[in-house]
């Protein structure tokens, strides 16, 4: 069959859609009466004029790369995990019994342990919509929106009415103790010349990130599991032929994905507030659509994503800050992505293969 | 609890339970032809949030259920586009008008009214009013039935009449008429559809066109009878417990109505008495409010009678050359 080259395929196209949305967002900026090349200065200069900048952008891209990875693992294997929000919810919940009824010695253990106890909440979250999908046929994308909602009502539930240390007012959990709070930035890269990062989020956790893409990466392209997961998002039936089992591979991968959106939790918790508060994760899960989907679910890809989410999601306050624009810019971007990168795919995609088809018929 | 108590109780359920019920027949409609909307939830935003704004800036109601149906319309054909046309995936596109209501509101809203994402309060005829039915100021004082017609089935706003006639209609439609017949069709076998000579492109366009119309109709509901004007995220979750309810009916009208007067309940009784004392143990709030969701998973899990989508849902139809 006729195809066009792969570099169209992952770079050119995402590009298109980018451009697209892009273009759309600007109209929307023109449409409520705000200059759209302001608007991105203004956005370039709070996110990555600054070091500060850059700590936020870095924060929020955090995020968006393990939510970004959780969605992108469970693509390969043809899996729609629409549930990162309620993992990472939960994963929030294992960050917090592991850092305030462990006594840890130094943060370093403390995050040892807390990843792993982050890891295993988020995944045994994912774990009933998982086990559902592959013994019960239950469609995993309503079963993990509706995991969402309960995971929020149990947070609810054990914020308010079991966690809440006594006397205090806001829906939250105590303050973590001294030596689980994680080095930032500022702590790691400030001298006292160069005071960088200064008042950013951005921490240890980053790192954790990057490990997380390059693991995904070895998971998928360069383990046994990574193969099957792959052949059975390719074709279930090929799959089964050759002695991959369903119900093993789709487990599997959405504990991996449950737990990589529970890691996310890691930032946000343990790096940032030091405490579990109620809306911890602040759609994190769903932006994670967007930059798997625009990251082709390639780790590299997913970690540039995350990066272009996280500018502007701090460019996005920055614009709150100084301008009439609200934050929710952010969602309609959001919103611009998924559809042109995810749903209208094949609206740039038809035109641009007929292109190099005619193409190569005319070299041939 | 005294018996006008659970009129009270059954009167708010009747209340909440309209929105879901209209955006729950808009699902079915969607889903019978073979596409599935998880965007209901972003079509009732928008609908609430244009009906409102309308409303508050002609004075007429009307007007602004109007406006609201055209902009869950318009949401419907990006729908419509996105998933018939290119042959996208369904559920991401969902998720992006979900999305793109969410923040279109709020930044229009801000642009509009500069009240922080709302709209002004909607006064006199910028408001669906309740209607009182013939005779129920005059039976009122007849023991049982009088209070029960007076404080349950009269006095809501056309809307709630409108929502619950169309379960009727619905069923009418999809297992009476000869359009109902192909629809249901498309979502099972677009293939024989289109030996048969009928367009799959354009039924399913039909169905998606009047899935916006009902969702039009429950998210201006939502913002000029059930509440005066637009909040942010007014929907709450709404789109989904309805998505919930269509499963949990296992795609009938007649089913659809019981689930969303029983999801309207817990919504009455969790908004009414947060946590219920039981005496030996006491159920907290949250368990009503999450109560929809576990029993759509527990119904999903097919624990409880099965629920089977329709065949050909949510997969392109691509047609044989």
């Amino acid at each position: 069959m006729d195809k066009m080259p792969h570099w169209v395929d992952i770079v050119v196209i995402p590009l298109i859609s980018l451009l697209l949305a892009a273009i759309l967002s600007a109209l929307v900026i023109i449409g409520i009466g705000e200059d759209p090349v302001a608007a991105a200065k203004l956005m370039i200069d709070g996110a990555l004029m600054r070091s500060a900048g850059w700590g936020y952008t870095l924060y929020y891209a955090t995020n968006f790369m393990f939510t970004g990875l959780a969605v992108a693992v469970a693509f390969h294997a043809r899996l729609f995990n629409i549930g990162g929000e309620g993992q990472a919810m939960i994963g929030g919940l294992g960050v917090a019994v592991a850092c305030l009824y462990i006594p840890w010695p130094n943060w370093g253990i403390a995050l040892i342990g807390a990843t792993v106890s982050a890891a295993i909440f988020g995944a045994l979250w994912a774990l009933i919509p998982a086990y559902l999908q592959a013994k019960r046929g239950s469609h995993i994308v309503i079963t993990t929106i509706m995991f969402n909602f309960i995971a929020s009502a149990v947070l609810n539930y054990l914020l308010v009415n079991v966690m809440r240390p006594q006397g205090a007012m806001d829906p939250a959990t105590a303050r973590f103790p001294e030596t689980t709070h994680l080095p930032t930035f500022q702590d790691m890269f400030a001298t006292a010349e160069m005071p960088l990062f200064r008042g950013a989020p951005a921490n240890v956790t980053f790192f954790i990130a990057v490990a997380a893409c390059v693991l995904v990466w070895l998971l998928i392209w360069r383990t046994r599991l990574g193969y099957e997961i792959r052949a059975f998002g390719f074709s279930e039936s090929a799959a089964k032929y050759a002695g991959i089992r369903p119900v093993r591979i789709t487990v599997i991968t959405m504990l991996i994905s449950g737990g990589l959106a529970g890691l996310m939790a890691i930032n946000t918790t343990m790096g940032e507030t030091e405490r579990l508060i109620l809306n911890a994760t602040e759609g994190a899960g769903f932006i994670g659509i967007a930059v798997a989907l625009m990251g082709r679910s390639h780790p590299f890809g997913v970690f540039l994503a995350a990066i272009l989410f996280g500018f502007l999601y701090q460019g996005g306050a920055e614009l709150a800050l100084w301008t009439n624009i609200p934050r929710e810019l952010i969602v309609v971007i959001q919103a611009l992505v998924i559809l042109f990168t995810g749903a209208l795919d094949n609206m740039v995609r038809m035109p641009l293969e007929r292109y190099f088809v005619r193409r190569r018929k005319g070299e041939a | 609890m005294d018996y006008l108590t659970i009129l009270q109780v059954l009167d708010s359920t009747v209340r909440l339970a309209t929105p879901l019920l209209l955006a729950c027949l808009a699902g079915l409609f969607s889903e019978r032809a073979g596409i599935f909307d998880i965007g209901l939830e972003g079509k009732m935003l928008a609908a609430a949030f244009f009906s409102a704004a309308v409303a508050y800036l002609t004075g007429s109601v009307w007007n602004g259920l109007l406006a609201g149906i055209a902009a869950s319309l318009a949401l419907s054909a990006v729908h419509g586009l996105a998933s018939i046309t290119f042959r996208g995936n369904q559920l991401i596109s969902g998720v992006a008008i979900n999305f793109l209501a969410a923040g279109m509101t709020v930044l229009i809203a801000q642009d509009w009214f500069s009240q922080g994402g709302r709209t002004p309060s909607l006064m006199g005829g910028a408001r669906f009013e309740p209607i009182t039915l013939p005779g129920a100021e005059a039976m009122a004082g007849v023991p049982l039935i009088g209070p029960l017609y007076h404080d349950l089935i009269s006095g809501h706003s056309i809307l709630v009449y409108v929502a619950f006639l169309m379960v009727p209609l619905t069923w009418f439609v999809l297992f009476q008429t000869r359009f109902g017949l192909r629809l249901r069709a498309v979502g099972e076998n677009p293939a024989a559809v289109d030996t048969a000579g009928v367009s799959v492109i354009g039924m399913r366009f039909a169905a998606v066109a009047i899935c916006g119309v009902l969702c039009g109709i429950a998210g201006a509901y939502l913002a000029t009878g059930l509440q005066a004007g637009f909040v942010k995220d007014m929907t709450a979750g709404r789109g989904y417990i309805a998505l919930a309810a269509l499963i949990f009916a296992k795609w009938r009208p007649w089913y659809a109505l019981s689930a969303c007067l029983l999801f309207g309940l817990l919504q009455a009784v969790a908004l009414r008495y947060q946590n219920i004392d039981l005496g030996a143990f006491v159920i907290p709030v949250q368990v009503m409010d999450a109560l929809p969701y576990i029993l759509t998973v527990v119904i999903l899990a097919g624990f409880v009678g099965k629920a089977i989508p329709p065949r050909a849902g949510g997969a392109p139809y691509v047609k044989e050359r």
